[in-house]
């Protein structure tokens, strides 16, 4: 039993479906800007010694789009993996995959936002 | 076909791996120096040029970034229903493996060349 409303707004028990859909083409679309920035800003690097890329990392027109990066990459490659363990992994193994993905995928965005706003705000 | 399974193959294999060396960069570089010249001792010889590590790494990880992008692109494409017909399909799916090749190769060669 639908009621018309719940029809015309196209939403089931779930009260979404598209969201992961979306959401991956979204990012899909930041990555490319920022990771042709991120190309072309190591490219331009005149070299990679230490304080060369600390000096970098810490102007804020890096630091920036570096922790915009991170949000768009890391959200965008958690909704691929959850793609790639819903498609071979069942039941059991596919809820433990899952809590995983999540712990890898946030414990390491978390990690690297803390080391560029650490070096953005200047702790040596 | 082998271009999708290519976009799967490269987008996984990049959050598993480029990830990792993404934040291993990030957090020995805010570590401080000696973090940040062990990191880069993993992928350079004692003069600073790339090992073979550092070659098959790099080179790697740009030409798996550079066909992500392409098929993903081509995926934004065709979820637009566009680009179906036998011909054109065919063609961007070539375009896919063909161009990030040459552009790993161009990008590579600034690297050597600036």
């Amino acid at each position: 039993m639908r009621s018309s409303v719940g029809r015309v707004r196209g939403l089931g028990s779930a009260k979404e479906g598209t969201h992961h859909w979306w959401n991956q083409r979204l990012t899909a679309g930041s990555n490319l800007l920022l990771m042709a920035w991120l190309l072309v800003s190591l490219a331009r690097r005149p070299s990679y010694d230490f304080a060369e890329m600390h000096a970098w990392l810490s102007s804020a027109w890096v630091a920036v789009p570096m922790a915009l990066l991170i949000f768009s990459v890391f959200y965008h490659f958690r909704l691929g993996l959850q793609v790639l363990i819903e498609d071979y992994q069942q039941e059991q193994a596919r809820v433990a995959s899952m809590v995983a993905l999540n712990f890898f995928s946030i414990g390491l965005g978390v990690a690297a936002l803390f080391a560029i706003l650490k070096i953005a705000f200047g702790a040596e | 076909m082998t271009v999708s399974i290519l976009h799967r193959a490269t987008g996984d294999g990049m959050a598993l791996v480029g990830s990792v060396l993404l934040v291993w960069f990030l957090l020995a570089l805010a570590a401080g120096r000696e973090a940040y010249d062990a990191f880069r001792d993993v992928f350079t010889l004692a003069d600073g040029r790339l090992n073979a590590v550092g070659w098959v790494v790099g080179v790697g990880l740009t030409l798996s970034l550079l066909q992500h992008m392409a098929s993903g692109v081509r995926h934004l494409v065709l979820d637009t229903g566009a680009g179906y017909e036998l011909k054109t399909n065919k063609r961007w799916a070539l375009a896919c493996m063909i161009v990030p090749a040459i552009l790993t190769i161009a990008y590579w060669l600034y690297l050597g060349f600036k």
